[in-house]
């Protein structure tokens, strides 16, 4: 679904300083792109939340952003790589309240609410990568079952 | 009417201001992690130096708030309650409320005003008497 116009940002994600960088580019991105400003809102603290995981559990990494055309709509794909330790449990680490460091809990799974598609592979020692993707002019997908 | 301040801006700090016995602080743009935690440090410190009995974080100036400064929020409200004081948030854009929800972050033990003003009143009359609906006092 829909054409990549190629990476257009490789950013690194070594420092909390980085984090900044990473909110700022989204925001410009998500902006520039035409998202509303809830859907610009729920994209940078999606991006803040991955960010901070590849920074905190993965020993740092990088955020490769691409601009995606469908039709009349243009969508954001963010996707975050580590080498780090890895995910043993994806589902464990996507439910609520599940933590490994110091967090509240609610990085992956609540990143995954905030956009439209999440993708994530990771394995023990292969390192993570999680890919998000969020388009303008589409309703929030439907919630899920709590 | 600030009387001063209670903390030491400079680069990376959030300056504390005092406003009587309440210390208001306000956060604009993207806060830098470390600032954040250096924020929670100075107030705690701040509260018990000057005996506030509230805080006032104005973030009306904060695109979003993700997990991390979410959690910096309840804790600072977390400590200043076990320092007698009651915090207040105030000035929450409604896309960062909508973004906090959805979420999961509802930061049930946060309290919240729209603006400074109703803020401090909140601060000043946390009497039953005070809240709407109840029998209007008898002013002089």
């Amino acid at each position: 679904m829909g054409t990549a116009a190629g990476v257009e940002a490789r950013l690194p994600i070594g420092s909390d300083l980085d984090l900044m960088w990473v909110r700022q580019h989204v925001r410009q991105a998500a902006a520039t792109l035409g998202f509303g400003l809830v859907d610009q809102t729920k994209l940078v603290t999606a991006a803040s939340e991955l960010a901070r995981n590849t920074l905190v559990y993965g020993g740092g990494g990088t955020m490769e952003s691409e601009h995606l055309v469908d039709g009349s709509s243009h969508g954001l794909r963010l996707t975050f790589s580590d080498e780090g330790p890895g995910i043993a449990d994806i589902e464990q680490a996507l439910s609520d309240g599940f933590t490994s460091g110091e967090g509240l809990g609610m990085g992956l799974g609540g990143a995954r609410r905030l956009v439209h598609e999440f993708a994530i592979e990771s394995a023990p020692g292969a390192g993570t990568t999680v890919r998000v993707t969020s388009w303008t002019g589409r309703p929030p997908k439907p919630r899920e079952e709590f | 009417m600030n009387e001063g301040f209670a903390g030491h801006p400079s680069a990376g700090r959030v300056p504390v201001l005092r406003l009587g016995r309440v210390l208001l602080v306000t956060i604009q743009g993207d806060l830098h992690d470390s600032t954040a935690q250096q924020l929670q440090e100075d107030l705690s410190q701040s509260v018990v130096d000057s005996g506030a009995t509230g805080v006032v974080i104005d973030i009306s100036g904060v695109e979003i708030v993700d997990s991390f400064l979410g959690r910096v929020l309840a804790e600072i409200a977390a400590q200043s309650s076990l320092l007698a004081a009651r915090t207040v948030v105030v000035g929450m854009r409604p896309a960062v409320a909508i973004t906090l929800v959805e979420l999961g972050l509802t930061l049930p033990g946060l309290d919240t005003a729209l603006s400074t003003e109703a803020a401090l009143e909140l601060l000043d009359a946390p009497v039953p008497s005070a809240r709407p609906g109840a029998p209007r006092q008898e002013r002089p």
